[in-house]
C-alpha cells in the first residue's frame, strides 16, 4: 500500500541541529547514534508537520537552537495520495510558530489534512498511571488523525472554556453572558464527544482478531470522573452548563464536559485494567494502538500515516522487534525509529534507510549510511 | 539614510507605524511628498490638521466623524427602522463602502472578552438597548465577525434584545470563520446582507 512519506527534511537552528538535511524514500528509517546525539531532536522536527506542539509539547521558543537563539525552521517534501506537497514551519523572535504549505501561509490544522502523523516516546510509558489529561490528549490526537476539524472544535471549546472559568472566577452572574458561552462550548463540545466516539469505534474495530502477543488488543472506553453519562447533544450539554454554573461558581471552574472525560482501557485478553498491566504490558498496548490506528488510517485514506517511535525497539526482546518490524513493512508505513545501536534494525536489513546521529561539539550531525 | 535631517527622520519613523506602511515604503512615500510638496504634502497637511481638530465619535451609535452626531445619524432618511451591528469603526465603513444598507449602525468598539475584560458596558450595549426603543428600530441585523469571541458577543446581544419583541438577524456568512468584515469585497458584502438570516 502507498504510504505517506516524508521524502526530503531540512532543519535549521532547531535544537541541537544547527543545518540537517535528510533525504529519504518510503522505507523505514532507522536512526541510531549515542545519547544525547540528537536522534528524537530529529522526531520532534518530523511531529511539527503536524498540528499542535509536536512531541515534547514543547514552546517555539525552547526549540530554539542554544546558545544562537535566532528563531528556527523545518522545510519538508511530503509524497502522499495527493502528490507532493512542500511543507515549512518555523518561528522567529519567539513567536508563535508559522506554518507554510506550497510556500502559501496556512494554519497548523491545515497540515492534518495534507499527512498524519502518528508518534510513541519513551514519555507516554506513564500514561496509563498518570494523570486524565495525557489521556485525554492521546485520545484527542488519535481522533484528529481520522477528523482533522476535531482539532477546530477542540479550540473553539478550550477558549470558549475559558473565558466561561474566567466569568467564574470574576464570580460574575450575568446569564446572558454564560449562556452565549455555553452554546459554544454545547455545539464544540458535542462535536468532540461525537469525534471521540466515532474514532474509539474505528479503533476497535481495526483491531478486531488483530490481538496478539506483541500487540494485544485494548478494550477502550470513555468515562466521567463522577460517573455521569455523556450529554447525548449539544442541546443536553448546554442544559448541564447551565445546571451547573452554581455549583461552577463555587469551584471557580467547569465542572461538565468532555474537557473532563477519561480514557480507560482494559488489556482485552486478560480483562485487566491497563494501569494495573505491568510495565511491559502497558508498553505493549500503547504499542498496539498505535498500530490499529495506523492500520485504520491506511484502510480510509489509502496512505498509511508516519509513524515516529522513539526507542520502541530498546523495550523489546528480539522475537518482538521483528514482530514490530514485520507490521511497520506491512503496512507500508514510514516509520521513522530511534535507538542507541545499530544492532536493534538490523534484522531490517536494505528494507529501512539507515541514518547515524552523532554529536561534534554541541552540535547534531545527521550521516545517511547507505542509500 | 536622510543623513542629518531629524525631521525627514521623524517623518519618516512616524509613517512607518501605520498600517500597511512598513519602513522602507514609509522612505518612499516621504520622498513622494517632498517632491510633490504643493500638490500633495501641503495639503495633506492642512487635512490632517483639520481632521486631529475636529475627529470624535459619534455620541450616539460610535462611528467617527466631525461633529457629535455622525452623518448618518444626523440623516432622518436613515432612520429606516433597521439597526446594524459592527464591531469596529472599520466595519461600519467597509459596509457603507457597499452602498446596500440604508439604515444605522450601532459601534460596540470590541467583542465581549472576559479574559480581556471587556463586558457588556465596554461594548455600548446598554445604549444598544435605549437606542432599540428611541429610534423604534424594526430589526436588528448582527454583523459581527465569526471569531468565537464575535460569536459569543452576537449570542449576547439577541438575548437581550428577544425581550424587545424585534427581528434580530444575522448577516448570512459566506465569510471565512474569523473572516474580518473590513477584509471583505463589496460584492460579498452585499450577498451576505441580502441573504441574512434570523437568528
Ligand atoms: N534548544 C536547544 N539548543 C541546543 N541544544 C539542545 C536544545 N534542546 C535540547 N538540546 C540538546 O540536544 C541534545 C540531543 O537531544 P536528543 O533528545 O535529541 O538526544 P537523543 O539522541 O534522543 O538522546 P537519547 O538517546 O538520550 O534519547 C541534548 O544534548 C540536548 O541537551
Ligand atoms: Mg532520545
Ligand atoms: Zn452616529
Amino acid at each position: 500500500m502507498a504510504g505517506l512519506a516524508v521524502t526530503s527534511l531540512s532543519l535549521s537552528h532547531f535544537r541541537s541541529h544547527r543545518s540537517a538535511r535528510v533525504a529519504a524514500d518510503t522505507r523505514p528509517v532507522a536512526i541510531f547514534g549515542p545519547n544525547g546525539s540528537g536522534k528524537t531532536n530529529l522526531l520532534e522536527a518530523l511531529s511539527l508537520l503536524s498540528p499542535g506542539r509536536g512531541l515534547r509539547r514543547a514552546t517555539a521558543v525552547e526549540m530554539a537552537r542554544l546558545p544562537e537563539s535566532i528563531g528556527w525552521k523545518i522545510a519538508a517534501t511530503v509524497a502522499g495520495p495527493h502528490g507532493p506537497h512542500e511543507i515549512a514551519t518555523w518561528s522567529e523572535g519567539g513567536a508563535a510558530r508559522q506554518v507554510a504549505i506550497d510556500d502559501k501561509a496556512a494554519t497548523q490544522v491545515a497540515l492534518g489534512r495534507i499527512l498524519q502523523v502518528l508518534w510513541l516516546v519513551p514519555a507516554m510509558d506513564r500514561l496509563w498511571t498518570e494523570g486524565a489529561e495525557g489521556r485525554r490528549r492521546f485520545l484527542d490526537r488519535m481522533v484528529m488523525s481520522f477528523e482533522p476539524s476535531h482539532a477546530e472544535a477542540v479550540l473553539t471549546y478550550e477558549k470558549a472554556m475559558r473565558e466561561r472559568n474566567r466569568l467564574l472566577k470574576d464570580q460574575r452572574r450575568d446569564p446572558a453572558w454564560y449562556a452565549a458561552l455555553e452554546a459554544q462550548m454545547a455545539r464544540a463540545g458535542a462535536q468532540i464527544q461525537s469525534g471521540r466516539e466515532r474514532s474509539l469505534a474505528r479503533i476497535a474495530r481495526a483491531q478486531e482478531g488483530a490481538g496478539t502477543a506483541t500487540f494485544p488488543a485494548a478494550d477502550l472506553a470513555l468515562s466521567d470522573p463522577e460517573g455521569r453519562p455523556a450529554p447525548e447533544d449539544a442541546g443536553a450539554l448546554a442544559e448541564a452548563l447551565a445546571a451547573g454554573r452554581r455549583r461552577d461558581l463555587a469551584a471557580g471552574r467547569t465542572l461538565t464536559g468532555p474537557h473532563r472525560a477519561d480514557l480507560e482501557a482494559t488489556f482485552a485478553a486478560k480483562g485487566i485494567p491497563a494501569r494495573a498491566c505491568s510495565t511491559g504490558e502497558q508498553k505493549a498496548l500503547l504499542l498496539s494502538l498505535v498500530l490499529s490506528n495506523a492500520r485504520a488510517l491506511a484502510e480510509d485514506t489509502g496512505a498509511s500515516p508516519i509513524l515516529l517511535l522513539d526507542e520502541v525497539a530498546a523495550h523489546l526482546d528480539a522475537d518482538r522487534r521483528r514482530a514490530l518490524h514485520a507490521e511497520i513493512l506491512a503496512l507500508g508505513a514510514q516509520a521513522w525509529m530511534t535507538g542507541t545501536g545499530a544492532e536493534l534494525f538490523a534484522d531490517l536489513g536494505p528494507r529501512a534507510r539507515r541514518l547515524q546521529v552523532s554529536d561534534s561539539a554541541g552540535t547534531s550531525v545527521v550521516t545517511t549510511l547507505d542509500e | 539614510m536622510t543623513q542629518g535631517s531629524p525631521e525627514i527622520e521623524r517623518l519618516i519613523e512616524l509613517m512607518a507605524r501605520l498600517p500597511g506602511l512598513g519602513p522602507r515604503s514609509a522612505r518612499r512615500a516621504v520622498l513622494q511628498l517632498i517632491r510633490k510638496r504643493g500638490a500633495l504634502l501641503v495639503p495633506l497637511a492642512e487635512a490632517m490638521q483639520a481632521v486631529a481638530a475636529t475627529a470624535q465619535e459619534c455620541v450616539n451609535c460610535g462611528n467617527i466623524g466631525t461633529d457629535s452626531l455622525c452623518g448618518i445619524c444626523g440623516n432622518a432618511a436613515r432612520a429606516t427602522g433597521e439597526l446594524c451591528i459592527v464591531e469596529d469603526v472599520a466595519d461600519l465603513w467597509a459596509m457603507e463602502r457597499a452602498h446596500v444598507f440604508k439604515g444605522r449602525y450601532h459601534v460596540l468598539g470590541g467583542t465581549l472578552s472576559a479574559l480581556d475584560s471587556v463586558g457588556p458596558e465596554e461594548l455600548r450595549i446598554p445604549r444598544l438597548v435605549e437606542r432599540i426603543r428611541e429610534e423604534s428600530i424594526s430589526e436588528v441585523i448582527l454583523a459581527l465577525n465569526a471569531t468565537i469571541d464575535g460569536l459569543t458577543t452576537a449570542h449576547y446581544i439577541a438575548e437581550q434584545i428577544e425581550p424587545l419583541g424585534i427581528r434580530v438577524t444575522s448577516l448570512a456568512q459566506g465569510v471565512p470563520i474569523g473572516g474580518e468584515l473590513d477584509y471583505l469585497d463589496e460584492g460579498t458584502i452585499t450577498a451576505a446582507l441580502r441573504a441574512r438570516r434570523a437568528l
